[in-house]
């Protein structure tokens, strides 16, 4: 419990971190530039002079922002794919499976590169390649969860009571759903955010003008032969620690919903 | 001299409920039983009193989180750990109740012969499959292509050839038809008939009725009485214990009257006489502190009132 | 009995095949549709920086010789049935046959995958082993710990401490280039090649064992808690006997499924070592087909991708066939 907030309040400040911060410490100033860590720079600077901490606070930001949106892209198709599987038949739930597979077949990197190329790159192109490859895990969970529910007896009682299907749909299976398609949200949320990292990396996500986390750690490569290790380093460092703090947070929320499937 | 004593047995398990608040579930309190050489002691019970933890505490098996007190003595020496790891399968073996305590990766012959302790194996294991009508092939299947009636053959064969002098059978003979079951008493009693002493832990009082010298009746973690096999007969009248009389009169071909209420959980456990809260003779006293093991009329009680 | 498993497993196969095919052709169909509407024009990604020198009626020839005038339709059956004859067609950037440029990056990435599955697999096994016999002790926490930091772990940026450490600031290591610059490529030697294999597949290998590390350990937790372990224990048998006749060969079944069933990740982690290190393998191949615009590459280097997660998928299953009796002797009684 004291983990979980801890980490949540480590990651609201690095999105409120990102408006206190002095826009004026990333702009070129070739007087400090290739400065390794210091007091005045905690994660040195770069070869322009810009300051490596609020770069990478705005990177981070930004890639959680990115995450974000691709998440909730995902939970959304997750959940009605999902629904759809559990309640729309027979025919629907081997389509909805084949089409599983479908996205399973393909490394996930790939299939981002190919949609993040087919949507000329940029914001675009890597919000929708997450939305569309992080969904089949979660949407196997809501219609496992759905079938459970539909078989339960209160849904049973209600359809014998000649309730609509829109009303049991609404009144008895979306509220069980919520706590799973949060819990399922936030654990791959981490995923995105990691994904949005490396296709960026890749030069096949957000533009090189973004100050994204990927972008930083690209540009660093080219840096490094020369030992400027500071710009990969920690920059790198925060994505983990943000990453690894999302799954911590969704992990313990997984077993305060769910406690017998928490060792999963 | 008995092969076995358990003496003031108890077995709690230490459970974290929210933050860090311990709880202690007494499974089984006070328990005493022996058991002699060539007899046939049948431990009886419903299900959920801790009669699978006897035999777990014997063999020194339990589950990490579970504490035990009392006293556990083998040929008169006391029962200790590193006893205990050199005993089992060796002195002490277990009939397991079903096929789930197979390999289910591994061959059943190869289980078998895993459990001989001493010469050649292979021989030991065709000799004792030959004893129990199990068919050559048997020894190449796998633990899920057995019928009921083989796995339990097959069970009692890891048994039998490890050559023990005290076996416990935990519940050998559950969802078995009764041809099988009537054979794997007769096999039991062999096994005691040869020399060896058995614990039969069961739920089925029937069945050890015809096969048991003694039978100690289980209730809620100890064991409420134990009666030489001739007691059960009539009305119960025999009986010492207020259970056993109640748990012989539920039978079907008896009276078939329920006893009321149900068994207390473990973490739950009244204060005086285990069974107090269904007894029908309770008394004031009862309620005040928990009645010792006696001896009475060549069996034993734990119960004030009996006579 | 034999026979009857040879069939059964024929017709298992069969089916998979099956649905494969139906995945494939639905992969190329997509694919090749996605890579149609993309605003990357790939006339202008074939001629590259010449583009001003070159007029309309070159485009248009160009065009033409590439089968761009016609409908995306006809396009795709031209490129299917061209498929189905083993012609992926010819890359735009390194303007030689698709085919060709896979198989011999293939072998590249093959080498380095296999490393990695196989260093990654030992390793997360034998932790997952230790953490599940200590269990709850330090030992295990650590384990614990590491695989779940792992498993958040930027593989490049993994790559790039690598690269930083024993490259930059131990020099053991040269920085990138899958052989060295300058050299012809008949002339590297096969210890070159390893020089330039190790700090990639070492990445790999790092990252891919959480995943056989954390569920070694929770199979084998469920395993020693097991009602056969326990009667094992009753007839005498501990510590690592016990464990190596009932622990090993029911936890080994399902990890060695699982490393199997993981080919997808080992094939999105090898892009990104690939990459980091200018490993010249089909990772760096994608990206770079992605970047450029070298359509017919892309779609060669999708269904290769798409057959390598399948491959490893029909394995998996496969090893459940074959080596658990229970699946193997269950449907013959």
């Amino acid at each position: 419990m004291i983990v979980t907030v801890i980490a949540v309040i480590f990651l609201l400040s690095i999105v409120v971190g990102r408006f206190l911060l002095d826009e004026g410490r990333i702009a070129t100033n070739l007087t400090i530039r290739n400065a390794p860590p210091s007091f005045d720079h905690l994660f040195g600077t770069d070869w322009l002079g810009r300051d490596m901490f609020t770069r990478t606070i705005m990177g981070l930001s930004l890639s959680m922002g990115v995450g974000l949106i691709g998440a909730i892209g995902s939970a959304s198709i997750a959940l009605i794919l999902g629904m759809a599987a559990a309640t729309m038949g027979k025919m629907v739930d081997r389509m909805i499976s084949w089409l599983i597979d479908l996205f399973l077949s393909v490394p996930h990197l790939v299939t981002l590169i190919l949609i993040a190329f087919t949507l000329g790159g940029g914001f675009k192109g890597i919000v929708i390649g997450i939305a569309l490859t992080h969904w089949p895990s979660l949407a196997r969970v809501i219609r496992a969860e759905v079938m459970q529910i539909r078989s339960a007896e209160f849904v049973q009682v209600s359809q014998k009571m000649g309730k609509s299907r829109w009303f049991i749909a609404v009144q008895h299976i979306f509220p069980h759903l919520i706590p799973q398609v949060l819990v399922g949200f936030l654990l791959l949320f981490p995923h995105a955010i990691l994904h949005e990292a490396a296709v960026t990396f890749l030069g096949l996500g957000l533009s090189p003008h973004e100050p994204a986390i990927g972008i930083i750690l690209s540009e660093s490569m080219k840096y490094l032969s020369s030992g400027m290790w500071w710009l990969a380093f920690f920059p790198g460092l925060c994505l983990l620690i943000v990453v690894r703090t999302f799954d911590t947070i969704g992990e313990n929320l997984r077993m305060l919903i769910d406690p017998t499937r928490a060792h999963d | 001299m008995s092969i076995l004593e358990v003496e003031d047995l108890s077995i709690s398990f230490k459970q974290y409920t929210r933050g860090l608040k311990q709880k202690h579930h007494h499974v089984i309190t006070s328990l005493n039983v022996t058991l002699e050489a060539g007899e046939i002691l049948a431990v009886v019970g419903a299900s959920g009193s801790g009669k699978s933890l006897l035999a777990h505490a014997i063999l020194g098996i339990l589950p990490s989180n579970a504490s035990m007190s009392g006293t556990i003595k083998y040929a008169g020496d006391e029962l200790t750990a590193a006893r205990q790891m050199a005993l089992r399968g060796k002195e002490i073996a277990l009939v397991p109740q079903s096929v789930n305590y197979l390999d289910p990766l591994m061959r059943v012959g190869a289980q078998v012969r895993t459990s001989v302790k001493q010469g050649d194996a292979a021989l030991a294991q065709r000799k004792v499959f030959e004893r129990y009508h199990l068919q050559s092939d048997v020894e190449n299947m796998y633990p899920f292509q057995l019928s009921g009636g083989m796995a339990r053959r097959t069970l009692l064969s890891t048994a039998m050839v490890s050559e023990a002098n005290v076996i416990i059978a935990d519940e050998p003979t559950p969802g078995l038809d009764p041809v099988v079951i009537l054979e794997a008493l007769h096999d039991f009693r062999e096994l005691a008939d040869n020399g060896c002493a058995v614990m039969l832990i069961t739920h089925d009082i029937e069945s050890a009725l015809k096969i048991a010298d003694k039978i100690a009746v289980f209730y809620a973690g100890t064991t409420v009485e134990v009666a030489p096999v001739d007691d059960f007969f009539g009305n119960g009248e025999a009986l010492r214990h207020p259970y056993s009389k109640a748990l012989w009169r539920a039978l079907p071909q008896n009276d078939f009257v329920p006893i009321r209420g149900s068994q207390p959980h473990p973490s739950a456990l009244p204060a005086g006489c285990l069974f107090e809260p269904r007894c029908e003779k309770v008394t004031l006293e009862c309620r005040q502190a928990r009645p010792e093991m006696r001896n009475l009329r060549n069996g034993m009680v734990r119960c004030i009132h009996a006579t | 009995m034999r026979k009857g498993l040879n069939r059964h497993i024929g017709i298992f196969l069969l089916l998979k095949s099956v649905r494969m095919a139906t995945l494939l052709v639905a992969i190329c169909f997509i694919s090749f549709l996605l890579i149609k509407n993309s605003p990357i024009d790939p006339i202008q990604a074939y001629i590259g920086a010449d583009l001003l020198k070159v007029g309309p009626e070159q485009r248009e020839k160009i065009a033409e010789y590439w089968g761009l005038d016609q409908p995306v339709m006809v396009q795709f059956f031209n490129w299917g049935s061209a498929l189905l004859t083993g012609d992926l067609g010819t890359s735009m950037i390194y303007r030689r046959p698709v085919a060709e440029i896979i198989s011999e990056r293939f072998l590249n990435s093959f080498v380095l995958m296999i490393t990695a599955w196989l260093l990654s697999g030992i390793i997360g096994f034998a932790m997952g082993v230790i953490s599940a016999m200590k269990k709850d002790t330090w030992v295990d926490k650590f384990i614990k710990w590491y695989c779940y930091t792992l498993a958040s772990t930027p593989t490049f940026w993994l790559g790039l401490l690598m690269l930083i450490v024993f490259a930059v600031w131990l020099g053991w290591f040269p920085i990138g280039l899958g052989v060295p610059a300058g050299v012809l490529a008949e002339d590297v030697t096969i210890a070159d090649r390893i020089n330039h294999l190790i700090l990639p597949a070492i990445t790999l290998s790092v990252v891919g064992v959480a995943n056989v590390a954390l569920h070694t350990r929770q199979k084998l937790i469920d395993v020693l808690a097991s009602d056969y372990v326990l009667f094992a224990r009753a007839r005498g048998e501990y510590g690592f006997g016990l464990f190596w006749r009932h622990g090993l060969r029911n936890v080994a079944l399902p990890a060695i499924t699982l490393q199997f069933a993981a080919f997808s990740e080992l094939f999105g982690g090898a892009v990104l070592a690939e990459q980091v290190f200018s490993y010249p393998g089909l990772g760096q191949a994608t990206v770079e087909a992605g970047l450029r615009g070298d359509v017919p590459l892309l779609l060669g280097l999708v269904i290769c991708s798409a057959l390598f997660v399948f491959i490893g998928n029909l394995i998996a299953d496969l090893i459940y066939y074959v080596l658990d009796p229970r699946i193997r002797e269950g449907r013959m009684i």
